[in-house]
């Protein structure tokens, strides 16, 4: 390929590992063929009548056709999640090490091009971070970089693993997409979780908002989950986020079928969603009240019909009224305390800047109460791990 | 100790219904506990958080024998690591056996869990698997060192009872050591119909936990089960089914 060609968005560049192709080809064909608009409502009849849906049921729920019975979906997704989950509701937080970014997403905060403040912990910061967090009470941690993957190599990644086996029970990742002999290596350090949002599953549209950096390669960013669940980890969380894609309900449709796919291929993978929206952020070009939280509480529901044993995560981006209300119905793990800024938990920074604004401020001990005072039960454990390498 | 004890290993119990802890709020475990005369919950060890919040192991009463169980173990040599920690904790010998591999039903994989019930019983763990009700592998699983054998009703968290009766049965029959029902009991009848067919005991928890009024269900529970040992002791009178009894008998002929 030459300098400044268009590239295909497909195909990977020479470091990138291969991955098969059967699950971007399913996800591609079956959103190809979802068509919202043609969805009746006997279609979402019998959607909820089902036991056990089909794509195609899943797609009747997050249609047009479903708003109106968005209460009688809500109901059926309570007692889904109550069945699954019972009152359980997992608490963690995210902590941001580093908002470098090698990529140019028109929609992010973090973009490259974006004159923000940069930073980066330094290994004796993320320690006293961590340790701060752990303080809370939290067991469970999500690590979030901007996907630099010069500024926060793997060597740094795997620093912020072995730091927090030492704190916390339960380590996500929410960093740029891996390898999988990369993946068993964060894992061998203890990280269990991966989190990657593909942002759209429209390659058209992806191309247009993902302009530079490698995270403009839509095949490999698709096929992160399966490299790490071949990588060894236990579980993996799907996101789209919902307002890139002028119809956000194939998005949505594309996300839970992705999760539902690699579920089938790997029986034994934990999946969860977990819901963004396009919100207000320092610059970019698109409609960012294109999602309203009735759209995205039906996303929510159609996910829990549609795969009731996943679990749900919802954004400290939402209002505290909009993340109680769903946690009553349908979501199963709440972020708190949570900080989008560089060294935000422990002020050892000059704090670079978030990726995006935060619309739920409560600290543990408010998300704590606001689980109970639903009938929750708030959990701070909920893991062993068992998978590390001595 | 009575006259009907429910023995596990070297441990006699009177109340044969076992509680799961996992699906409600801990506040209300001693309540549910109390109501249904509870001698046994199960904890998951992954939910424990030893000097740390929302603890379960801090909501249970003295007195109560805890049973944990290796939610999360994929494998046999995770479920030992997970029963050391479990010993660790000071939760005692008896231990839960739960080895899944699919995340979507949640059923257990029976392969790996014989290899399991070994491995802890060499270790000197009091196994009980959870598993798919089949007797082969049960009998695998008692010669392999299972203080219990516990079969699954009905996926977990269905309610749907015993759709596995028949098999449940033959387990019932064929072991020398208790068959405790383990998931898929929604109701106080279905709890009373396993305990009717010779099973040792029952366990619940989202049955109770997601009643409207849990201590009452967890009462309901208590009563049903009771009803359905005091009726398999008794000896349930024969049910007509498709033949009916002849007034004079068919083998009358024989003479002497």
């Amino acid at each position: 390929m030459g300098f400044r060609e268009p590239m295909d968005v497909m195909d990977y560049l020479p470091e990138m590992e291969h991955t098969d192709p059967e699950v971007l080809d399913r996800i591609m064909t079956l959103q190809q063929t979802y068509n919202p608009s043609a969805c009746t409502a006997a279609d979402v009849r019998r959607a909820l009548d089902r036991d056990y849906l089909t794509p195609e049921d899943f797609g009747a729920l997050l249609s047009p056709a479903a708003e109106p019975f968005l209460e009688k979906i809500a109901v059926k997704a309570k007692h889904l999640t109550r069945k699954h989950f019972g009152n359980a509701v997992c608490m963690f937080t995210p902590i941001y090490t580093s908002n470098y970014c090698d990529n140019r997403c028109v929609y992010c905060g973090f973009n490259h091009d974006n004159l923000i403040t940069r930073a980066k912990l330094t290994p004796d910061e993320v320690e006293t971070e961590m340790a701060n967090i752990a303080s809370t009470g939290l067991t469970e941690i999500l690590i979030l970089t901007g996907e630099s993957r010069e500024y926060s190599d793997p060597d740094y990644v795997a620093m912020c693993v072995a730091t927090a086996a030492k704190h916390f029970s339960s380590i996500g990742l929410e960093i740029y997409p891996l390898n999988s002999n990369e993946y068993q290596r964060m894992h061998d350090l203890g990280a269990d979780y991966v989190t990657v949002f593909q942002e759209t599953y429209d390659p058209v549209r992806y191309a247009e908002l993902h302009r530079g950096g490698n995270k403009r390669i839509f095949s490999y960013r698709l096929n992160t989950q399966e490299r790490a669940l071949q990588g060894g980890m236990r579980g993996v969380a799907f996101g789209t986020l919902l307002g890139l894609r002028a119809d956000w309900r194939k998005d949505a449709f594309a996300c839970g079928v992705h999760g539902y796919l690699l579920q089938r291929k790997y029986p034994y993978a934990e999946i969860s969603y977990s819901l963004p929206r396009l919100r207000p952020c320092s610059s970019h070009e698109i409609d960012d009240n294109a999602v309203s939280e009735r759209n995205l509480l039906q996303v929510a529901l159609a996910y829990r019909l549609f795969m009731p044993f996943a679990g749900e995560t919802i954004s400290t981006r939402e209002r505290p009224t909009f993340r109680d209300g769903v946690v009553n119905i349908c979501v199963t793990k709440i972020s708190a305390g949570s900080s989008v800024r560089i060294g935000g938990h422990s002020h050892v920074k000059d704090q670079g800047d978030g990726q995006f604004d935060l619309s739920d401020h409560r600290g543990v001990e408010e998300v704590r109460d606001a689980l109970r005072g639903l009938g929750l039960q708030p959990v701070f454990n909920d893991y062993v791990r068992t998978g590390m390498r001595p | 100790m009575g006259n009907d004890d429910l023995v596990i290993g070297n441990r006699h119990f009177t109340s044969r219904f076992i509680l799961g802890s996992g699906k409600f709020s801990l506040e209300m475990t001693k309540r549910v506990i109390e109501e249904g005369q509870v001698q046994i919950a199960t904890l998951a060890v992954r939910r424990t958080n030893k000097n740390g919040r929302e603890n379960v192991l801090d909501f249970m009463p003295a007195g109560i024998t805890l049973l944990p169980n290796t939610s999360g173990a994929r494998s046999a040599e995770e479920a030992l690591r997970i029963a050391e920690l479990a010993r660790e904790l000071g939760c005692g010998e008896m231990i839960k056996i739960e080895i899944v591999r699919d995340s979507r039903y949640l059923l257990p994989d029976n392969a790996e869990t014989v290899k399991a019930v070994k491995l802890l019983a060499d270790n000197g763990f009091q196994p009980l698997p959870y598993m798919m009700p089949d007797l082969t592998a049960a009998h695998d699983m008692a010669a392999a060192g299972a203080a219990a054998i516990m079969p699954l009703g009905s996926p977990i968290g269905s309610n749907r009872g015993l759709l596995t009766r028949d098999f449940i049965r033959m387990m019932v029959e064929g072991l020398d050591i208790p068959v405790i029902v383990d998931a898929g009991i929604g109701r106080p009848s279905q709890a009373c119909e396993a305990m009717e067919i010779g099973c040792a005991a029952v366990m619940a928890n989202t049955a109770i936990a997601t009643a409207s009024d849990v201590p009452s269900m967890a009462r309901a529970f208590r009563l049903a089960i009771e009803a359905g040992r005091t009726a398999y002791l008794a000896g349930p009178g024969r049910i007509l089914e498709r033949c009916g009894e002849a007034s004079s008998p068919l083998t009358g002929f024989l003479g002497e």
